[in-house]
């Protein structure tokens, strides 16, 4: 596990970014150069998606950032907050798939990251219930994971994410498998949930719609291996709604952050 | 969230439901009473002499009246196979959940499991008596056959745990042992309980074999023994009584287990799921 490459992790800073990317690359085992190199840095507070096609290392980025992976070459930074006895983490991880685990009930999944960091369980049944509730997931405690639909696993997930009240939420693709109508309203609800929690939300995904609507600043990258192509920031009124969505400034980011997608793809085979 | 309409076929095909649930027990019965009937048929045309083959009625007769002997054995090898079991399943866990902490152990020692396995234990059993007391040989045996499965599956179900999950463990600094007991072992358990199914009906054939070739070196009562026994003796009728035991008490050990298996999964894992859901 030792890397030349540095995952550091240094006290509260509140002047400087909370996460900061210097010159991070990551090559695979097999080869593969996935990413970079790549330089970035997110403020507290910030909701930024990182955007590309398939494969160009946005995922890899998050896991970076994560601690998931070490990377190749080049430092990861993650500014945490003064370690004050918390439980659990400052990071909350949400991935494409809602990842909960099928042999135990909605309560006991989102349980986990406090059970983990050995909290009792008296205490934990609290911010549980009300990590549920943030995702209006109330009344399906003790459901199991088959017994819900897709769109309530990703809520499910997203609940585990927020129960250790963590300063970071990385999310990976969270919504792409779901429906629209789903996805919308699920959009919509996280929205909420950053404008009144005031995470720091770094979102992977592959729709423009989707970053432009969510984001404060939208991070275009190319393909493989993945760096940054542009950088838009959006800043429309807050806070954002349905009238948002269908406005002629939405259309107007959507419209300008896709032109910068495209050169990505010439002369690449669709997939 | 959203309520399914009901189809408006549902009650006609519940029915055709029930009726398939019932032909699925019926036709094997059936085919059961007419193979006893036939056989029953054969034995009095030809009058075939108990002792060359004896009737089902013969057998029957057998069974309540040589009750005590056969009960007693079938005692004894219920025993031993359910100490095999213990056995193998205690063994097999522990072996899986070693080889999983460390890949060297696993390259070690896994080619020595499967030797163990295909080398048959009927030419293994004779040796074992020679070097073991024999109660302890006969467990030997029936572990042998029984710990492989019992090892191949937990090895399998360890090994595929979701790798996001293990991600998330791996981010929130769960230990060694709390990935083990919260994540591993719970999404290995429905592999766990396969091997274990299978092992249950393996136990009771390493009893059975040890018995044979125990009681061909002079000692022992079980149930295999006992057909040994009625075999110099003739005593054919017994011999189907006692063979008609053994299959009864396997099938039993099937079922329990698989029974088990579905108690403790039915909340969760697709296998022991109806299909309507």
């Amino acid at each position: 596990m030792v890397d030349p490459a540095s995952v550091s992790d240094c006290g509260a800073n509140h002047a400087g970014p909370l996460v900061s990317l210097r010159g991070v690359t990551k090559v695979y085992d097999n080869g593969v150069a996935a990413l970079g190199p790549l330089d970035l840095d997110v403020r507290r507070g910030e909701f930024v998606s990182l955007l590309g096609p398939s494969g160009c290392g946005k995922s890899t980025a998050l896991r970076l950032i994560a601690g998931l992976n070490a990377p190749t070459s080049g430092s990861v930074q993650v500014a945490h907050r003064d370690s004050e006895a918390r439980v659990g983490h400052s990071i909350g991880f949400v991935f494409q798939e809602p990842t909960l685990m099928p042999w135990a009930s909605v309560r006991e999944n989102v349980r986990l990251p406090l059970k983990l960091g050995r909290m009792p369980t008296a205490e934990s049944d609290t911010r549980i219930a009300g990590a549920l509730a943030q995702v209006g997931l109330a009344d399906f405690a003790d459901a199991f994971p088959r017994e819900l639909s897709g769109g309530m696993k990703m809520r499910v997930s997203l609940a585990r994410a927020l129960v250790t009240d963590p300063d970071i939420l990385l999310m990976d693709e969270p919504f792409a498998a779901l429906d629209e109508i789903t996805r919308f309203r699920l959009n919509n609800d996280l929205l909420t949930l950053w404008r009144d929690l005031r995470k720091t939300v770094i979102f992977v995904t592959h729709s423009v719609f989707e970053s432009v609507y969510l984001s404060q600043r939208v991070i275009v990258m190319t393909a493989r291996p993945g760096r940054i192509a542009a950088e838009f920031r959006v800043d429309a009124a807050e806070p954002r709604g349905e009238e948002f969505r269908t406005s002629a400034e939405y259309a107007g980011y959507c419209r300008s952050v896709s032109r910068a997608l495209t050169p990505l793809h010439q002369g690449q085979p669709i997939r | 969230m959203s309520k399914e309409q009901t189809p408006p076929l549902a009650p006609r095909r519940d029915i055709t439901d029930q009726h398939a649930r019932l032909l699925r027990i019926l036709a094997p019965v059936a085919v059961m009473a007419v193979t006893i009937g036939l056989w029953s048929l054969i034995v009095r045309i030809n009058n075939i002499q108990p002792y060359v083959l004896p009737g089902p009625e013969a057998v029957f007769k057998t069974l309540v009246d040589d009750w005590q002997v056969l009960s007693n054995s079938l005692l004894v090898t219920l025993w031993t196979t359910l100490e095999g079991f213990v056995a193998a399943a205690v063994g097999g866990i522990a072996l899986a959940l070693l080889f999983n902490q460390s890949k060297w152990v696993e390259y070690s020692f896994f080619p020595y499991a499967v030797i163990l396995q295909v080398t048959p234990v009927i030419a293994i059993a004779p040796l074992l008596l020679i070097y073991l007391p024999q109660q302890t040989a006969v467990i030997v045996c029936a572990w042998i056959v029984g710990f492989f499965p019992v090892l191949s599956n937990t090895t399998l179900g360890l090994n595929s745990v979701d790798r996001n999950l293990a991600g998330l463990f791996q981010l929130y600094g769960a230990s060694r042992l709390q990935t083990l007991r919260y994540l591993k072992l719970p999404a290995a358990l429905p592999f766990i309980l396969g091997g274990l199914r299978i092992a249950g009906g393996l136990s009771l054939i390493g009893a059975v074999v040890a018995e044979i070739a125990a009681g061909s070196a002079g000692a022992g009562s079980g149930l295999a023994y006992r057909i040994a026994e009625s075999g110099y003796r003739l005593n054919i009728p017994r011999m189907f009584a006692a063979l008609l035991l053994l299959s009864v008490a396997g099938i039993v050990i099937y079922g329990l287990l698989a029974l088990v298996s579905h108690l403790i999964l039915r909340r969760w894992h697709e296998s022991a799921l109806g299909k309507e859901s």
